[in-house]
């Protein structure tokens, strides 16, 4: 069989369902045989899209999704969604066609050094050599890729390695060695820990996004009901609690809400789960819960005391550790009904509440937001692009699942948000899915409109558009001195005709009313709805702690 | 006050794990002050031994981002009160003058080194042991024509049974 041929074979006997790609030179041997093969392909109009497709198909559906592209331009092109998987964790298995190994090295016609780029930003990288190597690289960049901490993996393929024939087996399991993912739970640190909590007076609980990769978040709820923890999130752990839940207290952070920045330093004990205390988590990082005793429960080890130093590191799948955690409290607490503290945090929550009730201009982004959450199911899921679209949508969009809030939150990835719900759109087809972009961001991947339409992928598009790179306008308002500098972008495109451009529907609203009509409808419609929705260029998303202070020294 | 650590990792000998962990020192800023390597105990398995300086914990998360690499099969910190560590150097020195020549032979003596090349103008020096007997011989020759210096850096195992290896 062909190199060409065991790829896709392999590909199939992972289940893969779709791939999502654009040929050229290096790799068309493999499209030729996907020809013949039942894997949907999606073809798309830039690769960066690809990777940002594979990535939202993963986070949506729990299985690794796949990118391909050809060598040189097209495997470079993916590397921004590549690196963008890799900073938050998200399974994706990218496939690169390669010049000839005969020509490696010699600057061939398209030739780039994928093993050498992608290293720093994949989990792992392969360049099998051989056909016969074939079915086993597959099986392996799957397995790394899924397990343990997910991560991307990059599969470099030469084209005569492509076209060359031999007998290959398909392996039903591999072994990796050097590679761990059997991190259990110290049963002696989770009774430990327990000990702690048990103890605690006013115990936090920080769930980042290995909760939600771990699917843990029942087990979550179940230790934060039992020691009335109020749960704050990192970004990417947003929805890892339902954020109705009267202990849920939103994103902590450079623009987490008020009352996780605040009850952070009262905790006496935080209990971290799954997150890495990244700066735009922590602020200054010295000052972050200083006083507190801090438990760290994370899948990997390097993760221990790379940025924050704790008292009790507990190495292990967040799901097993919660469960543990979980059953070593009940064996000695009785669940608590109302503490102090349980009190304080209600108080907090409701005087919030009755202070947001008062703001007054109609087309606002927290009003939009709000409305947009009436209006959608529980189960829809919303991707955001980057910059203030995506703090505002973290910011007043209640997510009441995991998995049903898509971000690029370690690499801040404008672009992303769009393919990555079309990505999630086909993981699962019938739920609804809307992007909530800004301006920029968007113009960066709306080329993926072709994609949506032509392949039926319908999706919704909230265009928060305030003309600007508003988040950097933002910065230059309130650090630099008002001085704008390369932020406008002038109120081009009529985002409603471009999509019309592209088959897909267009309309600009002028009220919350008609926002709301336009939603529901996009979400009955059979292709991709564009919204635009015209907001003041002025407006900031407070509160905010500026970069490298600490969470106390909130503006706004 | 930084210090300096000793980390042996057992890694894949294959094309390309050289470049991932290097690359990995370099984008995690690890100071590193030397890498030794060559094929381990086993033919596919190569050894690496490490220096570095910093804190204690720059050590512990050096060692836990090598265990992170798939391609390192096991990394640890090697105790240098427990272990043996050596470096070996060759040096090149311009021995012309008669009078340089002697003392240079008298030196690499004191030294327990071995010359191991001469010509009527030059002199190869090999020298063994730690870091720092090579550093002070060196800066010794540094006045009389030190020509060329090419160093392994510091290769250590643990005394004793106790090792870092894997089981096969
Ligand atoms: C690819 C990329 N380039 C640049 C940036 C820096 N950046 C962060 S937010 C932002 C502005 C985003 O503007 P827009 O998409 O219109 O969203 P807004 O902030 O106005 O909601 C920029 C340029 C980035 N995050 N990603």
């Amino acid at each position: 069989m062909s190199g060409a041929k065991a790829l896709v074979e392999s590909l199939e006997r992972e289940k893969v369902e779709v791939i999502f790609g654009l040929p050229g030179g290096a790799i068309m041997p493999v499209y030729d045989v996907l020809l013949d093969s039942k894997l949907r392909h999606i073809l798309v109009r830039h690769e960066q899209s690809a990777a940002h497709m594979a990535d939202g198909y993963a986070r949506a559906s729990r299985k690794a999704g796949v990118c391909m592209a050809t060598s040189g331009p097209g495997a470079t092109n993916l590397i921004t969604g590549i690196a963008t998987a890799h900073l938050d964790s998200s399974p994706i298995v990218a496939i690169t066609g390669q010049v000839s190994t005969s020509q490696i090295g010699l600057d061939a016609f398209q030739e780039a050094d994928m093993i050498g780029i992608a290293s720093p930003v994949t989990k792992y990288s392969f360049q099998p050599r051989r056909v016969e190597d074939i079915p086993v690289t597959v099986k392996k960049a799957f397995h790394i890729a899924s397990t343990g901490r997910p991560g991307p993996v990059l599969i470099d393929l030469p084209k005569d390695v492509q076209m060359d024939s031999a007998e290959v087996e398909f392996p039903m399991k591999v072994e990796v060695r050097g590679y761990r993912t059997d991190y259990k739970p110290d049963p002696g640190k989770i009774g430990l820990a327990a000990d702690i909590l048990a103890d605690s007076e006013r115990p936090l609980i920080l769930a980042g996004g290995g909760v939600i990769l771990s699917n843990a978040s029942e087990e979550l709820q179940k230790v934060a009901e039992t020691i009335l923890a109020p749960v704050a999130t990192s970004l990417m752990g947003k929805g890892s609690i339902p954020e109705d839940h009267p202990l849920s207290i939103g994103i902590i952070g450079m623009h987490g809400s008020k009352e996780a920045n605040s009850l952070i330093y009262e905790a006496d004990t935080l209990l971290a789960v799954g997150c890495r205390f990244s700066d735009r988590t922590t602020g200054k990082l010295d000052e972050f819960c200083p006083t507190s005793k801090v438990i760290h429960i994370d899948i990997d080890p390097s993760e221990i005391g790379k940025n924050k130093c704790v008292d009790l590191a507990i190495i292990s799948d967040a799901k097993m550790a919660l469960e543990a955690l979980y059953r070593a409290l009940t064996k000695t607490l009785t669940e608590k009904k109302d503490t102090a503290w349980s009190r304080k945090l209600k108080e907090i929550k409701e005087t919030n509440a009755v202070k947001a009730e008062n703001s007054g201009r109609d087309l606002t982004p927290p009003k939009i937001l709000k409305e947009l959450r009436r209006v959608l199911p529980p189960e829809a899921i919303v991707t955001t692009e980057v910059g203030q679209n995506q703090m505002w949508a973290s910011l007043y969009f209640k997510v009441l699942k995991p998995r049903t809030f898509i971000t690029s939150g370690g690499f801040g990835c404008m672009g992303y948000g769009f393919p990555a719900s079309i990505g999630a759109k086909t993981a699962v087809p019938n739920v609804p899915v809307v992007d909530i972009a800004g301006d920029g961001s968007f113009m960066m991947t709306e080329n993926s409109l072709a994609t949506s339409v032509t392949e039926n992928i319908p999706v919704t598009v909230i265009i928060l558009n305030n003309r600007m790179l508003g988040m950097v306008a933002q910065w230059q308002r309130l650090f630099y001195n008002r001085r704008y500098s390369a932020v406008s972008l002038g109120d081009v495109p009529d985002f409603p005709k471009l999509a019309e451009a592209y088959g897909a529907e267009g309309l600009r609203i002028g009220s919350v009313e008609e926002f709301s009509r336009a939603v529901k409808e996009s979400l009955k419609s059979e292709v991709t709805t564009v919204i635009d929705v015209p907001i003041d260029s002025e407006e900031n998303v407070l509160p905010m702690v500026p970069a490298g202070y600490s969470l106390k020294d909130v503006i706004g | 006050m930084p210090k300096t650590f000793i980390i042996s990792a057992l890694v894949e000998h294959k094309p390309g794990v050289l470049y991932k962990v290097s690359n990995m020192f370099w984008r995690r800023g690890f100071n590193i002050e030397s890498v030794a390597i060559g094929t381990a105990e086993q033919e596919d398995l190569a050894r690496m031994t490490i220096t570095i300086k910093g804190e204690e914990k720059d050590a512990e998360q050096l060692v836990s981002q090598l265990e992170k690499l798939i391609d390192v099969l096991k990394a640890a910190r090697l105790d240098p009160q427990k272990a043996v560590i050596r470096e070996l150097a060759l040096i090149k020195l311009n021995a012309a003058d008669p009078k340089i020549r002697s003392d240079i032979f008298h030196y690499v003596e004191v030294f327990r080194g071995r010359i191991v090349d001469v010509s009527p103008t030059s002199a190869i020096v090999e020298i063994v042991g730690s870091k720092d007997k090579i550093d002070a011989f060196i800066n010794l020759t540094r006045d009389f024509g030190l020509m060329e210096v090419a160093r392994t850096g510091e290769t250590a195992l643990i005394r004793g049974p106790e090792s870092v290896r894997i089981d096969v």
